[in-house]
């Protein structure tokens, strides 16, 4: 009990676990993904498996942007950013995700200039410090980005700058959930929706998912209790025989989203007909592109980019993994081949990759909040 | 990056109205308001923020209840690392505040 206290409201932290396991009861097996990879850190940090009946089993979704993205799009990257003066401007958890010929971090010791930038406007800020280099920023992420990116685009163009623009790798989490929906080897009971998603994109999109699937989505927040409460709310609706979407996160989310964040993404983007994701393969209207009235700052029409496509080594087992159908340990490079600091596959690059959040915690059990209730 | 980091705003810029002046346990930083432009923060109030932007509200309470969060995933010091990266060069920390708690083991 020595960390509860830390938390909220900590005599719930043990009341809502008592009131999982009623609820849980010992007759079947509760599947139940968690999109989001900050919920898969959290999960595993604070050992919430433990505290878990075992007849709830958490999946661990595809809401990982780095863990994602397709090898052959960071080639594409550093082959525009091979071309004399450019600067390579992307996030640090970018850095170590190995292309071909090996990751951003890599290139940048064999002379490349990269560039670690914390928000994309500090890309513009850049640009506008160096002006006589183009400064290309490797944007990733899902909407809780991508409407940060958008504004600095839009900034960009008021401003009149020139040596500025935007390698796209933005995706949307709508149609991921969907692929894993429709994945003949995925059998899920519910959803926990992700928090910070969709303070952008709030609770209307995930409609669908409660009345044309018949799965419960209850969008949760990121402390123990909060996931906890999540999955009370989640088994309640089950046994009600019920599917709706509910917001546990109503502190931060509203309901309907951040309209000026979905403006500014409506304004500079648009969709693409097909985007690959590692793992998952080509999934159909799951990512964004520049549209024509930022073109200029479009770095896919700026520059030639060679459309790499490469396949992940054979023995990786990424996809599976992503899917949920192999739990991290069950691949057979994990922990040998492919550890944190040497990683083969994205999933043990970033701390939401849930090959590195299960090699840190469930290696290092003392790593863990002991969190028992 | 998916870090939502909780700031207080000390000031909002006189010339542009997009532009706060937010801190983060003693590191203040600008960051933009853009996206919250159809609920604008006034100086004193707290909110998440995402890679530079400012991305919504939340109370005082919310705001420590989050920081605890970051400290018990241990990404407070991640955390510091993009705050204080944000705006490149123009460092302005006040190290005497930096005295936050451990993570725990």
């Amino acid at each position: 009990m020595r960390f509860v206290d830390e938390f909220r409201q900590p005599g719930l932290i043990s009341k809502t676990a008592d009131e999982i396991r009623r609820l849980a009861g010992t007759e079947r097996h509760y599947r139940m993904m968690e999109v989001c990879g900050g919920h898969t850190h959290a999960i595993y940090r604070f050992g919430l498996k433990d505290i878990l009946p075992e007849n709830i089993e958490l999946i661990h979704g595809p809401g990982c942007p780095v863990c994602v993205l397709p090898m052959g799009r960071i080639d594409d990257g550093l082959a525009i950013a091979r071309q004399p003066g450019v600067i390579f401007a992307a996030f640090g958890d970018m850095m170590r995700v190995p292309g071909t010929q090996g990751s951003p971090l890599e290139h940048k010791a064999r002379g490349m200039d990269v560039r670690i930038v914390y928000s994309p406007s500090d890309a513009l800020k850049l640009a506008r410090l160096n002006p006589d280099k183009h400064v290309m920023f490797f944007a990733i992420g899902f909407e809780t980005t991508a409407p940060s990116t958008a504004l600095t685009m839009i900034r960009a163009q008021a401003e009149g700058i020139r040596n500025f623009s935007v390698f796209c790798n933005h995706v949307t989490i709508i149609p991921a959930i969907r692929a894993i929906l429709d994945s003949p080897d995925m059998r899920l009971d519910a959803f926990i929706g992700p928090g910070h998603v969709s303070t952008v994109i709030g609770c209307r999109p995930y409609e669908w998912i409660a009345h044309n699937e018949h799965k419960p989505i209850v969008v949760s927040g990121f402390e123990p209790l909060d996931m906890l409460q999540s999955i009370v709310m989640l088994l309640r609706q089950l046994k009600a025989g019920e599917a709706k979407v509910e917001n546990q996160y109503k502190r931060v989310v509203p309901w309907e989203g951040n309209r000026a964040a979905l403006r500014a993404m409506a304004e500079v983007f648009q969709l693409r007909p097909y985007f690959e994701w590692r793992g998952l393969g080509f999934i159909s209207q799951s990512a964004l592109r520049i549209n024509d009235k930022y073109a200029e700052f479009d770095a896919e029409q700026r520059f030639v980019v060679p459309g790499i496509r490469v396949t992940d080594p054979k023995a990786a087992q990424c996809g599976e993994v992503l899917k949920g159908v192999l739990k991290p340990h069950q691949c057979k490079l994990f922990g040998r081949e492919c550890t944190p600091e040497h990683p083969v596959g994205a999933l043990m690059v970033s701390t939401e990759g849930s090959c590195a959040a299960y090699h840190s915690y469930e290696h290092r059990k003392a790593a863990m909040v002991t969190l028992t209730a | 990056m998916c870090l939502a980091i909780p700031g207080k705003i000390v000031e909002i810029s006189s010339e542009n109205q997009d532009s706060a002046l937010v801190e983060v346990i003693g590191v203040r930083r600008r960051i933009d308001l853009g996206l919250l432009q159809d609920d604008k923060p006034a100086a004193g109030d707290w909110v998440l923020v995402h890679v530079g932007f400012a991305m919504s509200k939340i109370s005082e309470q919310d705001a420590a209840d989050q920081m605890n969060t970051l400290r018990m995933l241990r990404e407070i010091d991640g955390a510091m690392q993009e705050v204080q990266g944000y705006g490149l060069e123009d460092r302005e920390i006040d190290a005497s505040r930096l005295d936050y708690k451990e993570p725990i083991q």
